[in-house]
């Protein structure tokens, strides 16, 4: 028998829609949902490759618990009830000596955590976390002080776009399949793309403008057109007028950073960077300056960010065209929004152990900052976190230092990893629990918010291989044993979308049609002179931010330089290659195959300087010289000298990924003594402050 | 030379490996062979930007090709009414003489099956009215697949919009 499914990709974050065709419960071929124009079938390498993830027999077959040491590797087989039975009991002799308080559960974000969210509300405990803080953290506090709401506020108009500025936003390796067909469209029609990279990554291949920055100076960059923008009056004055609170303030602040001081700082060019404001309030408002996906990256991030905001801003970018524009949700079109189960649980009282929202009023309390639950971990304080779940989420390679965050592990008399593949936390983990891959499960309804808001569907494909399960079945079955099941009452997902659906006017079989169903016709624009919804207390864009003011935080920082290595030394970046997805694929059969192992990307001149050529192997050794390992080294003048750069996810230490094991180098092993190094006003890790040594291999 | 061609629109195209991943998993091979693939050579500067090329390498389906003459048993052939060149996975006894006859590395080695395998345009989607497996997945629509006399439209139009002289 043949069938398409409609369905949503679970490759990566960014969760595209997919046709799925089955033939007698085999899964044959997976392309891009052809009902939505821009997806049109396409589809990434990962998405492909989601057929090999499949049917591979290198994954979590079913539960095991741990037989002898943490991260020894020795595993018990065990069923499903022996091993959720074993989690509950520990947990409930957790929860009987500690609270519910004392369990934590991490995710990776987006759209499908209702059930597991609620699964831990409804045992009593406020320790959510997700993977944001090595991720977008920075960005979604630097928006919430501008605009008082957080980054997914705004989406960009990329199709209409005159002049997109990316600061390491690799849109075309680090993919989104949607916006890398309409980005390559707008090239095609004449539009630019100025790309500020210490490397020249792909998307300095297709770019306009490539400026080869010295790490670590955007926020200088930053200072420098700001300074050119307001000096020359380039902005778009009516809207600033309008919508803009603290304009003097920010003039005054920025006369220091001229363009040629900038120059000094970031070795662009003066010169180039006053014709490059020009050019792009030649193009206002549609501009988008990216503020930027994954910026965890040095201590002062937030305010190059917040400085992009703010550039944005000055373009007078909102809700034009080929700028960013609101995302609007049902709400917004006169729709009722689909019912959440989160939002029908109490929320605990207890205050959240990372001080997100109360100790710490400048960090959102939602997801909290996952580095700073170690530390709670090993002092207790607040109170002791004895049980940490993580699911789908892999922190011993997300988070820097994995031999760091084991001490605080051991300190806990529970860790379980719930995952579709083996990761380096569920190979030191108590309980090993496989869950059934994306293909294999149906998620709960999601809303898409935008011009055009909607309703999406994952839905199951084919049948779990194996003895792997669905994540709302395995939580729905740990709340039934610590009895919350008065939550969990749901057959199925099948019938969790009815619920979901209630009052909406839309039904399962609405969406099943297509994959989604969308809220309204026509896109929807407000009117950028009138309407415009920021949620700040003067409902402006608030320069001068009373969120941080409130917690004695300045809105204008002061520039710092960053620290330049030693001789022999280089600042270590990381990124994505457009075939792997952070640390998740590199056992794929398939992607192994196009991208088997990282290289260290190394400055010519530098190169020179230490004896090696292109291909040799170098050793590299991390700051405090725990950690050390050899590499193919790939040797460019289009790379800055102080840094050098690798992908990450390599160097992986799970034997049973017969593929992946110890291939490459991996960024995060090298990030030695940086777990508790964060930026202090936006929270996330500061994963590029990480200095390595590189010499000849013996 | 087959009546079809893949064109890739080299402008477009954004180096990111998808086509190999979607050749791999329709194909349903193995580790091993790669019916096509995608080779980086670069990055070098242009006008003071870095530019990097991806060149596409699929099998070309020539007109007298060199896989076809080798094979001593018939296997690898030439569709008459298309000219698409393929394997018939049935009289194919392993003997590599495509392999070595193809000055470009196109015929691939099979591991599980012990036989040849190569880029055939996906011709069973071909004969449903489809495209192949790279060109109907492709991020950027840089792959199109057609008729060659077709598919060189789109450079001239670009490069004629670059050269316009209006004076």
């Amino acid at each position: 028998m043949k069938e398409s499914v409609y369905s949503i990709c679970g490759m990566c974050t960014v969760r595209c829609p997919i046709k799925v065709d089955v033939e007698d419960g085999v899964v044959k071929w997976i392309e891009g949902n052809p009902n939505d124009p821009g997806m049109a079938g396409r589809l990434c390498a990962k998405g492909s490759a989601g057929l090999a993830m499949l049917y591979d027999y290198e994954r979590p077959q079913h539960p095991m618990i741990r037989e002898g040491k943490r991260g020894e590797g020795k595993w018990k087989k065990a069923t499903w009830d022996e091993a959720l039975d074993y989690i509950a009991n520990k947990l409930q002799d957790i929860i009987k000596k500690h609270g519910a308080k004392a369990i934590a559960l991490s995710d990776r974000g987006g759209p499908f955590r209702d059930i597991h969210r609620s699964f831990l509300r409804a045992i009593g405990s406020p320790n959510y976390y997700n993977h944001d803080c090595t991720c977008a953290r920075n960005v979604q506090h630097a928006a919430l002080s501008l605009f008082g709401s957080g980054r997914k506020t705004f989406n960009y108009d990329y199709g209409n776009c005159k002049h997109l500025v990316l600061y390491g936003r690799n849109v075309f390796e680090s993919l989104r399949v949607k916006q890398a067909g309409i980005i390559m469209d707008m090239l095609d029609r004449g539009g630019k793309i100025t790309y500020i990279d210490p490397r020249a990554a792909g998307t300095a291949m297709k770019a306009s403008r490539y400026w080869a920055i010295r790490p670590g100076t955007d926020y200088a960059l930053n200072l420098g057109i700001i300074h050119t923008v307001l000096r020359d009056k380039l902005y778009d004055a009516e809207f600033v007028k309008q919508w803009v609170l603290g304009l003097k303030e920010l003039e005054s602040f920025v006369i220091p950073y001229t363009p040629e001081w900038a120059a000094a700082e970031t070795g662009i060019p003066a010169n180039e960077i006053v014709e490059f404001a020009n050019e792009i309030a030649a193009a206002r408002p549609a501009v988008i300056f990216h503020p930027g996906w994954m910026v965890a990256r040095y201590s002062d991030s937030f305010y190059s960010i917040r400085t992009s905001y703010i550039l944005n801003s000055l373009m007078g970018a909102f809700e034009a065209p080929g700028g960013l524009f609101f995302q609007k949700g049902p709400g917004d079109v006169g729709a009722k929004g689909l019912k959440s189960l989160l939002d029908t649980i109490p929320k605990p009282e207890e205050k959240r152990v990372d001080g997100c929202g109360w100790k710490h009023k400048h960090f959102e309390a939602g997801p909290g900052l996952l580095h700073l639950l170690y530390p709670a971990i090993l002092s207790e304080d607040p109170y002791p976190v004895k049980a940490y779940i993580a699911f789908r989420h892999d922190p011993l390679l997300a988070l820097p230092d994995p031999e760091a965050q084991k001490k605080a592990f051991d300190k806990l008399d529970l860790v379980v990893a719930i995952d579709a593949n083996y990761s380096e936390t569920g190979w030191y983990a108590d309980v090993l629990l496989p869950s059934a891959t994306y293909l294999e499960k149906s998620s709960v309804l999601t809303t898409g918010k935008g011009l055009k808001p909607q309703f999406g569907m994952r839905k199951q494909a084919v049948e779990p291989r194996n003895d792997a399960k669905p994540d709302w079945w395995i939580f729905k079955s740990l709340a039934e044993r610590l009895g919350a099941g008065e939550y969990f009452k749901f057959k199925d997902m099948e019938a969790f979308w009815e619920w979901q659906l209630e009052d909406t006017g839309i039904t399962v079989s609405d969406i099943e049609k297509k994959g989604f169903v969308a809220l309204t016709d026509k896109p929807v624009w407000w009117n950028r002179m009138k309407d415009l919804k920021f949620k700040t207390p003067s409902q402006k864009i608030e320069f001068v931010s009373s969120r941080l003011e409130a917690c004695g935080i300045e809105s204008f920082k002061p520039y710092e330089s960053p620290k330049k290595p030693d001789g022999g030394h280089y600042r270590l970046a990381f990124g994505r290659s457009p075939v792997h997805t952070h640390g998740r694929t590199q056992n794929n059969p398939v992607l192994s195959e196009i991208m088997p192992e990282n290289q260290l990307w190394l400055n010519d001149e530098e190169a020179r300087n230490l004896g090696v050529a292109n291909g040799e192997r170098v050793r590299v050794t991390s700051a405090d010289g725990s950690h050390s390992g050899t590499i193919n080294v790939y040797v460019t003048e289009f790379i800055h000298p102080e840094s050098v750069f690798m992908v990450h996810g390599f160097g992986r230490k799970v034997p049973w990924q017969t593929r992946g094991f110890n291939k490459g180098l991996g960024d995060y092993r090298f990030e030695t003594g940086l777990l508790g190094v964060y930026d202090p006003v936006g929270g996330a890790n500061s994963l590029m402050e990480c200095f390595v040594k590189v010499e000849k291999a013996e | 030379m087959s009546k079809y061609y893949i064109y890739q629109d080299t402008k477009r195209c954004i180096g990111c490996f998808s086509c190999e991943s979607h050749c791999k998993t329709k194909n349903n091979l193995p580790i091993g062979p790669r019916l096509t693939q995608i080779i980086p050579v670069g990055p070098k500067r242009l006008n003071n930007l870095p530019r990097m090329s991806y060149v596409f390498m699929p099998c070309f389906h020539c007109q007298e090709p060199w896989c076809v003459a080798a094979c001593p048993t018939g296997a690898m052939q030439k569709r008459p009414k298309d000219g698409i060149v393929f394997v018939d996975d049935t009289l194919c006894v392993g003997c590599k003489a495509c392999i070595t006859a193809c000055p470009w590395g196109t015929p691939q080695w099979n591991p599980e099956t012990g036989k040849a395998v190569k880029c055939d345009y996906c011709m069973d989607r071909v004969d449903q009215g489809l495209e192949p497996a790279c060109v109907t997945k492709c991020i950027t629509k840089c792959l199109h697949f057609g008729d060659p006399a077709k598919k060189t439209q789109s450079k001239r139009d670009r490069h004629a919009k670059k050269v316009a002289d209006f004076e």
